[in-house]
């Protein structure tokens, strides 16, 4: 590893130094397509970042894909009731390595304003792991922004190996996140024990 | 050194290989030293528009649809072998116009059909 001090000094003087990690995660980062997909109100908030006034494009992040094979980033943008549920986690599941995933918005993050609904799935972090929450209802363009710098900032912290090294590095991770099935009450399993620790509730 | 005028391109096509390739090969080197691949079921299925798909695609049209069918080749395929017997016309012998014609006139036999079945007939 190349000393910090030492690289900044490098690069006033015109030279400079990386690594192969660095150059990875500047390449990862830099160029993250999420895809095309909208579940609610916030989609329109999500399309209103990639127009001209937003301008998702600073980021790399312009490139809608209309397929789960070409993109990184699933932006889960509303609410996701329980019959769009195992959609979205096979759609996830159909993304290619390394995939990210933003919860936009209240509803995303826990059910939001429709958490009591029969029909609401309380947050997309139970089947799928997700990288940056965002709250609001629905949030703004630049909550949107803030969110994908926030990722940013996450890739740019990760490392090639070792013990933290991300999913998509590492053959023992999870690979496959199981598909909800529609039971008689409920989805089935509720949740995906392996990414959402049931939380114990005291009464 | 006797050298032959096709060296040189020789060189380049090497060249141009190497170009394509070598990005190529440098991805897959990367991919087996530091991503490991997890394939399954529901992520090397083919449909990926989040549902599963139903049936098979390789299946049988009512035939119902030859009404289609044949207005399909009576204003397609038809024109498609007239453009060139127009253009080859004045230089063809008897047979060939015999052959061209027995063509076209099966096909007004089933323009003949869809008009008196009213299909031409609109609104």
């Amino acid at each position: 590893m190349v000393d910090e001090g030492l690289k900044i000094e490098l690069g006033k003087q015109g030279v400079f130094v990386t690594t192969i990690e660095e150059l990875y995660n500047w390449g990862r980062r830099s160029s993250i397509w999420p895809m095309q997909f909208g579940l609610a109100c916030c989609a329109i908030e999500m399309i209103a970042t990639t127009m001209a006034r937003y301008d998702l494009a600073r980021f790399g992040a312009e490139v809608f894909r209309p397929s789960p094979r070409q993109a990184d980033l699933m932006i889960i943008s509303g609410t996701v009731t329980k019959k769009m549920a195992p959609q979205v986690v096979r759609l996830y599941n159909q993304m290619a390595e390394p995939k990210y995933v933003i919860a936009m918005g209240a509803c995303a993050i826990s059910g939001g304003p429709f958490k009591q609904g029969y029909n609401v799935l309380k947050g997309i972090d139970r089947y799928i792991p997700v990288d940056v929450h965002i709250p609001g209802c629905p949030p703004r363009p630049e909550a949107l922004i803030q969110a994908f710098m926030t990722l940013q900032k996450k890739i740019d912290g990760q490392h090639l190996t070792g013990d933290g090294r991300p999913r998509f590095l590492d053959a023992e991770a999870q690979g496959e996140f199981p598909v909800p099935v529609e039971g008689e009450h409920d989805l089935e399993p509720a949740s995906n024990k392996g990414v959402w620790p049931v939380p114990v509730v005291i009464r | 050194m006797a050298t032959s005028p096709y060296l040189s391109l020789a060189v380049l096509f090497v060249a141009a290989l190497g170009f394509g390739l070598t990005p190529l090969a440098l991805a897959w080197l990367w991919a087996k030293v530091y991503s490991p691949a997890k394939p399954n079921a529901v992520k090397n299925s083919i449909y990926e528009c989040g549902l599963e798909s139903k049936g098979d695609a390789w299946m049988q049209f009512h035939s119902a649809y030859y009404i289609y069918a044949i207005i399909f080749l009576v204003f397609d395929v038809e024109s498609v072998f007239l453009l060139p017997f127009a253009v080859a016309f004045t230089g063809l012998n008897a047979a060939a116009c015999v052959a061209m014609l027995a063509f076209v006139l099966m096909l007004v036999e089933g323009l003949a059909w869809a008009w008196a079945k009213g299909v031409l007939t609109w609104a």
